[in-house]
């Protein structure tokens, strides 16, 4: 490891108790932080010491820390996942501030995820999504044999660039109209460019995006700011594919 | 108590078709009057929750994430078995069948691990059906690597994401069974106590962790998924709400825990660099079909890694395993980097680390090859550690990483509570004292698609089961008891907070019960477990109220448990005689340090049974028996 140094910042947290408190921001100091740590472990040691000190900790969400499950992810100083690119929170170290800094720690702002507790929020819709639609029908047994219908190495590997979306919801944060056009997007490239996906790809882009009007999503405005602030890098061009099968689904085909 | 693991008759190769067929069948009509809990929602919880529903029962899926989606097993990397022998290279149901016997150094079942190899080829074909995307070769036809000491090419992958895509698979699946109304979805619950009438199982006790409030479920079974307990070490490559609560509650509500000691410690983790540090980064195993593993064969040798000429550097494994090389099993590479860190030849800051170096296959294949293959890794690693690994090898250490103990469970999955079956790391079944590589995504998939569908269905046909609600007075009682303990928990107001407390007890069995044990350390260790528990029920610190989202409440309610559970592997690991796989006792090895086992009196399953809270637990033993496999000596020279 690198010859870690320890710096000081000051935290400006958003407490808020639950979805019907107001809500407001409190300072924190956090004071000899190493430099080799985590945001997320930054912001253990600032609970440990609130706990020790008789105060609440700051809640907030993570599980795997390693940028994987999704669960982790803070608006830092205006940026989902804070300033580094392709970084989840989990995954973002704290040799990318200076001693003395002042960092804002805010909650996701979306009209569809509400706040639970300080930076923790329902991100439920999400899933609903992929309850409507995001799946291909294919019971358990039966499965015709895995290497029965080739599939051309780069469509594979665009169909898993897409499937990296790990559901953080950055995306919705980020857009001015807290659409989630990234993510139905990402889902429904990952499975309508796999030939296994075909069948259901013209309703699932129609459920998708019916869905996502129902649960409160904003519309796209080509702003791309969710792209900028994805951790997984997902394309905007999924959300041009999206695009194009929800307008051939809708032309061509009579699930409307 | 006798434990019978109903391993059906017959020869090996025809135990599970016969089985399948003389299980009893639930009528398709009736299947939708029976409700199942699962609880998890990982490769094996997801996989079940769904399969189930798509047969027509009523399920309840819980979980502690908010959703299902962000299940553990979503971190894993490097990839799945299969024996489909697509590469023509050897490989069989029979070979993958006594290649995780062997790995598993003889302390698995031998039914049990070939049905999974058998059912190990329909995984694949599921995962493909449901959109997985594994890797492909140009001609479009599934890729597969070799992994973790086997010699042939059966590890299926999707990048470095293997375990994501899998879990996205059955999520996917689940969510469809979710929208169609046959899985009802408890997301953010934790599962505090099982519930038995009339002994079955017949439903869990949960907080709601947004709300605070303790709900009761009853239903007609029970189905463990909730992963292993490898966070009872503190620092591990398990996320951090990887526990043991559930697995132990049941236990004690009288399932046996089988093999408590038996803990896989991962080779190639990013090393321990600071004491805040929260968890431990595994960097894939695959990582070993490139890197070479070596230290300065001084001590005293400070020089940078590049200025230390080939002759003056070991390569150990390569040294020692002239035929498997680097690519040893996990245990025997994790236990001579420990080796050669003891022997103060340990690199970096701490000198608790060797190096894993890529110059070599960077020089012999190009940057670029070594890039698509382990791009991701690379990139990981360097943003932990802000060093270049394709310009400075990286630097590695074991890392606690996966149990292969877990609840007891017979040939059909149930436990010795009829009624609760256990599925994937939670159960104990498959691995014996050393897992290999790649066979844990097998076989928690296995069991979620492949065998809790038919045995769990074997059950119900035979049960005749009464009808019982919510309300029934043991839902009652055990409400109760799970509000009592929250109860005192919060009322101690002490002044160390419960991850002091979990540090601690995780550096004592690092210490004690990691990666080599001895007999007076572990007992050294129990005892400061107990005096620990007891400063935990007096001292420890939970601000925040009980209904409420309260993260440190949830935390102290798991530490508690690792604090008693920790003993049961002390006392376990205590009364194995001998070595064998991931249980290395330094009193039983070989001249050549390798694990010394006592097949005479050990080749047995150590399964223990919950006594009371303050005395040991009674030992059960299950002997194994193996009739298709010699039993040898590994060797991986
Ligand atoms: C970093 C890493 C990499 C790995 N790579 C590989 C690999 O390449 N190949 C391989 O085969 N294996 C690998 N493994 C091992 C493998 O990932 C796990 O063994 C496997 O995923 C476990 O799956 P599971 O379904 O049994 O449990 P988990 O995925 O751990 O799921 C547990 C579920 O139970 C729930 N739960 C737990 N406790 C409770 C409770 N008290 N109440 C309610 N719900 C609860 C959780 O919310 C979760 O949904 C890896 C492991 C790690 C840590
Ligand atoms: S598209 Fe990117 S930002 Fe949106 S949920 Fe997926 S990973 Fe997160
Ligand atoms: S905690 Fe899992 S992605 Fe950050």
């Amino acid at each position: 490891m690198t010859t870690a140094k320890t710096i000081n910042l000051n935290l400006k947290v958003w407490r808020q108790n639950g979805p019907k408190d107001k809500g407001r921001f409190e300072e924190y100091r956090a004071s000899d932080i190493s430099t080799d740590s985590s945001f997320l472990e930054m912001l253990d040691v600032v609970n440990e010491k609130l706990t020790i000190e008789g105060k609440e900790p700051i809640a907030f969400d993570h599980d795997c820390r390693e940028g994987i499950c999704g669960m982790c992810g803070t608006v830092i100083n205006g940026r989902p996942h804070g300033p580094e690119k392709g970084t989840t929170l989990c995954q973002l170290h704290m040799r990318h501030f200076s001693d003395g800094d002042t960092i804002a720690i805010e909650p996701w702002r979306a009209r569809a995820f509400k706040v639970i507790k300080d930076l923790v929020v329902d991100r439920s819709p999400l899933d609903k999504l992929i309850q409507t639609a995001g799946y291909i029908s294919a019971n358990a047994g039966g499965c015709p044999d895995g290497n029965a219908v080739p599939i051309p190495q780069e469509i594979a590997e665009k169909s898993m660039d897409a499937a990296a979306c790990i559901g953080c919801g950055a995306c919705v944060a980020s857009c001015p109209n807290a659409s989630a056009m990234l993510f139905v997007g990402a889902k429904v490239s990952h499975l309508g460019l796999l030939p296994q996906g075909k069948p259901e790809a013209a309703m699932r882009a129609i459920s998708m995006v019916r869905e996502m009007d129902r649960l409160g999503f904003g519309n796209c405005g080509n702003e791309r700011e969710c792209e900028a602030e994805c951790p997984k890098e997902i394309s905007i061009t999924n959300i041009a594919r999206l695009n194009r099968e929800f307008f051939k689904a809708s032309f061509f085909s009579s699930v409307m | 108590m006798q434990l019978d693991a109903k391993i059906p008759g017959g020869p090996l190769q025809d135990k599970w078709d016969r089985h399948r067929f003389e299980l009893k069948l639930v009528n398709p009509a009736n299947k939708r009057k029976y409700d199942i809990i699962v609880v998890g929602t990982g490769l094996a919880g997801g996989s079940a929750a769904a399969t189930l529903a798509e047969l027509g029962y009523n399920v309840k899926n819980f979980c502690i994430q908010d959703s299902p989606r962000r299940a553990h097993s979503i971190a894993a990397q490097g990839g799945i078995n299969a024996a489909k022998n697509y590469q023509n290279d050897g490989d069989s149901v029979w070979r993958l069948f006594y290649d995780t016997v062997k790995g598993g150094d003889f302390r698995a079942r031998e039914a049990n691990v070939h049905r999974l190899a058998q059912e190990s080829t329909n995984i694949i074909d599921q995962c493909v059906a449901q959109g997985v995307p594994f890797a492909r070769d140009y001609g479009g036809l599934l890729s597969n690597r070799s992994f973790g000491g086997a010699q042939v090419s059966r590890t299926f992958y999707a990048r470095g994401q293997t375990g994501q895509q899998l879990l996205l698979g059955a999520y996917s699946a689940l969510s469809r069974q979710i929208g169609a109304g046959k899985v009802k979805m408890y997301p953010r619950r934790e599962m505090l106590d099982l519930v038995i009438v009339n002994g079955k199982a017949r439903g869990i006790i949960v907080r709601d962790l947004v709300t605070g409030k303790i709900e009761s479920h009853s239903a007609h079974a029970v189905v463990l998924a909730t992963g292993g307990y490898g966070n009872v070490f503190f620092l591990s490559t398990n996320a951090m709400a990887s526990n043991v609560t559930a697995a132990y509650r049941a236990y004690k509500r009288g399932a046996v825990f089988a093999n408590p000691c038996f803990t896989q410690i991962h080779p190639t983790c990013i090393p321990v660099h600071g004491d805040y540090q929260s968890k431990l980064t595994l960097m894939s195993e695959s990582l070993r079909n490139d890197g070479r593993v070596w230290v300065p064969k001084d001590p005293k040798d400070k020089r940078a890694p590049a200025d230390i000429p080939d002759s003056d550097r070991d390569y150990y494994l390569e040294r020692k395993y002239p035929s498997f090389g680097n690519l040893v099993p996990r245990d025997v590479a994790s236990r001579n980097a420990k080796e050669q860190c003891d022997a103060g030849k340990g690199v970096g800051d701490t000198q608790l680390a060797v190096y894993l170096d890529f110059a070599d296959a960077i020089r012999r294949d190009g940057k670029d090859l070594i890039k698509s293959k382990y791009g991701n890794l690379f990139q990981m690693y360097e943003k932990i550690t802000d060093q270049n690994p394709y310009e400075t090898p990286m630097m590695i250490y074991p890392a606690v990483h996966y149990t292969m103990g877990g609840l007891w469970v017979d040939y059909n999955l149930m436990s010795s509570v009829e009624g609760l079956f256990v599925l994937g790391e939670a159960n104990f079944s498959d691995h014996g004292a050393n897992r290999l590589g790649a066979s844990a995504l097998m076989q928690g998939l296995a069991d979620g698609y492949f065998v809790i569908p038919y045995t769990i269905g074997g059950y119900l046909a035979g049960e005749s089961l009464d009808e019982v609600t919510d309300q029934h007075p043991a839902f009652t009682d055990h409400t109760k008891q799970a509000q009592e303990r929250i109860d005192k928990l919060l009322s101690i107001k002490g002044k160390r907070t419960a991850d002091d407390f979990h540090r601690e007890l995780g550096g004592l069995m690092w210490d004690n019960c990691g990666m080599a044990r001895n007999d007076k350390d572990l007992a050294m260790a129990k005892e400061k477990i107990r005096a620990l528990k007891a400063e935990f029920w007096e001292n420890v610190l939970i601000p925040g109220a009980d209904k409420d989202f309260n993260q440190s409440l949830e935390r102290a309610g798991r530490v508690a448990d690792f604090l008693e559970f920790a003993e049961i592997m002390i006392t376990d690991a205590l009364a194995r005689r001998e070595s064998c796989g991931g249980h290395f006792n330094d009193a039983f090895q070989t001249e050549e340090n390798e694990a010394l086992r006592d097949d005479e009196n050990f080749c047995h399953v150590s399964a223990w049974e919950y006594k009371g809270d303050d005395q040991d637990p009674e030992f059960i033993k299950e002997p194994l028996v193996f009739e298709n496999v010699k039993l040898t000596q590994r060797s991986y020279k």
